[in-house]
């Protein structure tokens, strides 16, 4: 040390890198599209759990279908819509593997209802990760069942008519209400506070399937910023003060086994 | 093992529980319950994966999901049920995963009826859902051969990592005869190094009946394409029966195959040639013995329980060497021998 001199010696810390269980690669989703971010946390969550090794992906037909490739697990592409039947196969062959599925509105809340329903009614022990953007990404922004009461999309012009379509689809309240669930929750992607919850859903969702708890799902609402027509910015305004009003935050089933466990922490 | 008297529906699912299968994955259809009836009994007194599934989609994905993780899956149906498992075989002949589908075929189209048909030849023998693939299709003829192949299927479905379909019909699956099971087989549980397992200790596997990149896909296209060339080149399966002296060649498949052999005999009684070419795997078809066979006959006759489907493949391997004629009998009726000879003999006649 100089004379004189105080030298402050820093002892580098790393405190933040990409999970181990995400590609090193850029995603295809489009910029302010919240689709990677919910690839970082279950990412993260995973490599947490320490189940990397230990896990199988069900990846759907839509944005998501790359799903397989981003996150480093071992992993199928499913028909569109039938993720939870195919996961059902996996799982009955291995009980003790952690089996995702992650799943787009239209994949999960159209085409895919049935299976949807009955791997949920059956209690099958899997994670159905549902992202809610309100519409058809992939194929360039159709009407999806999510998409809301009014929403303009391509088709949609005069925006949705619940006259003739119905009203939007409460995923997380259909399968809350199926005895066979055991943990529901609604996340959102908007902000700091909201993304750290969706963690904690995720985490608690794949804990209880890993203590055998029955089917969990979290469903997060997400943006897609080029479909909505949206900058980046205005479109987590728009899940905040639009998309929440109809689709609540919170827990809509956390059955006995799942409160003992998140109890623990 | 000894014969017993076995229905055919059970006599399937004994065979598949006895060659190997490790999940069956079904939904009840007639002519085919009694097999999904059975299974629901006997896989989990082995220790082995049933599920009734919500419906056939759900049941062909199933067995997509437990063939990925390198299982023996299987399923069965009957037409409205193969119908909506299209999709899902599409996937899994990409996907290069075994898988077993028994098809006990009854009248057709829509819901048609529950008699025995073979409306579902085209469906099964050209793939059936999108895209360019082949599943390889084996007809049985009586419940011995529906044992016998059903335990082949297995083997050629994991071989080749292929679609092997079981396509009987509900005469092979209702009717009761004398046939005997091969014995329980004790097959090593391991997982090939394709399956998803859990990525433990290696790089992640993928399964994808898919890719973006169109020079990708061409290239698992003609991949499969070899593989379905090497089934051509090995897995062709047919008997030929009083073929060497024949003037009237007959081709039948299935249970038909079983009654045109009477047919023929009481035409050679009256002193008309015929003989019987029944092709037993309906893809890879039989083409060559059928197109040497015609080189040698005045006339061929082709008899189905539809209206016409695997006369365009005999066609084409008879290739203009003799003309090709068609008896059948669609929706759910059973062509008895009489009429079979009637036609033999007119042919022979008029020949």
């Amino acid at each position: 040390m100089e004379e004189g001199i105080a030298v402050a010696t820093f002892q580098e810390q790393k405190v933040y890198s990409r999970p181990r269980a995400l590609i090193e690669e850029t995603t295809s989703y489009c910029p302010g599209c919240t689709h990677g971010l919910i690839n970082k946390l279950i990412a993260e969550v995973i490599d947490e759990l320490g189940i990397q090794e230990n896990t199988i992906s069900v990846s759907p037909v839509g944005c998501s279908v790359f799903f397989y490739r981003y996150l480093v697990l071992d992993g199928v592409v499913a028909p569109h819509g039938r993720a939870p039947a195919v996961a059902t196969g996996i799982k009955r062959m291995l009980p003790d593997r952690v089996v995702i599925t992650y799943q787009g509105d239209g994949d999960m809340a159209a085409i895919g209802m049935s299976e949807i329903v009955w791997t949920a009614m059956r209690g099958e022990n899997i994670t159905a990760f549902f992202v809610n953007n309100a519409n058809y990404g992939m194929t360039g922004g159709q009407m999806a069942p999510t998409t809301l009461a009014g929403q303009v999309t391509t088709t949609s012009p005069q925006g949705r008519d619940v006259e003739t379509m119905g009203m939007p689809t409460r995923m997380a309240e259909m399968i809350a209400g199926l005895p066979g669930s055991a943990y529901v929750a609604r996340c959102a992607m908007y902000d700091a506070r909201t993304i750290r919850e969706a963690r904690n859903a995720i985490r608690l969702a794949l804990r209880a399937q890993m203590a055998g708890a029955g089917f969990t799902m979290v469903e997060f609402l997400s943006t897609c910023p080029t479909n909505w027509g949206l900058s980046p910015q205005d479109a987590l305004h728009w899940i905040k003060e639009t998309m929440v009003a109809y689709y609540p935050l919170g827990e809509f089933k956390v059955s006995e086994m799942v409160q003992r466990l998140k109890a623990q922490r | 093992m000894a014969k017993e008297l076995l229905k055919g529906n059970i006599a399937i699912a004994e065979a598949a529980l006895r060659a190997g299968v490790d999940a069956y994955f079904g939904y009840p259809i007639t002519p085919q319950t009694e097999l999904l009836e059975h299974m629901s009994r006997r896989m989990p007194e082995l220790g082995r994966v049933f599920l009734q599934a919500e419906s056939e989609i759900a049941a062909i994905n199933m067995v997509y999901g437990a063939a990925c993780t390198g299982a023996w899956a299987m399923t069965s149906s009957s037409g409205p049920g193969i119908s909506l498992m299209q999709e899902g075989l599409s996937y899994i002949a990409l996907s290069n995963v075994p898988a077993v589908v028994v098809d006990i075929m009854r009248g057709g189209p829509g819901l048609g009826n529950i008699q025995p048909s073979q409306a579902d030849y085209n469906q099964l023998t050209r793939g059936g859902g999108h895209g360019d693939y082949r599943c390889i299709v084996l007809a049985p003829a009586t419940v011995q051969e529906a044992i016998d192949l059903t335990v082949l299927a297995f083997d050629l479905a994991d071989k080749y990592r292929a679609v092997a379909i079981v396509a009987g019909d509900g005469l092979i699956g209702q009717m009761m005869e004398p046939a005997e099971l091969p014995p329980m087989r004790q097959r090593p549980r391991t997982r090939p190094p394709w399956a998803l397992t859990g990525a433990r200790g290696r790089l992640p596997n993928s399964i994808a009946a898919f890719s973006i990149e169109a020079e990708t896909l061409e290239a698992m296209n003609w991949q499969l394409q070899a593989k379905l060339q090497r089934i051509r080149e090995h897995e062709v399966r047919y008997e030929a029966w009083l073929t060497d002296d024949a003037d009237i060649l007959v081709v039948a498949f299935g249970s038909v195959g079983r009654i045109v052999k009477t047919a023929v005999r009481e035409a050679r009684a009256h002193g008309v040639h015929a003989g019987l070419i029944r092709p037993i795997t309906l893809w890879p078809f039989p083409h060559a013995p059928i197109e040497q066979a015609a080189a040698r006959v005045k006339a061929v006759l082709v008899v189905e329980m539809n209206a016409g489907q695997m006369v365009d493949d005999v066609r084409m391997a008879v290739c203009g060497q003799a003309p090709v004629h068609f008896y059948g009998r669609p929706g759910g009726s059973i062509p008895v021998p009489e009429e079979i000879l009637e036609r033999i003999m007119t042919l022979s006649r008029e020949g």
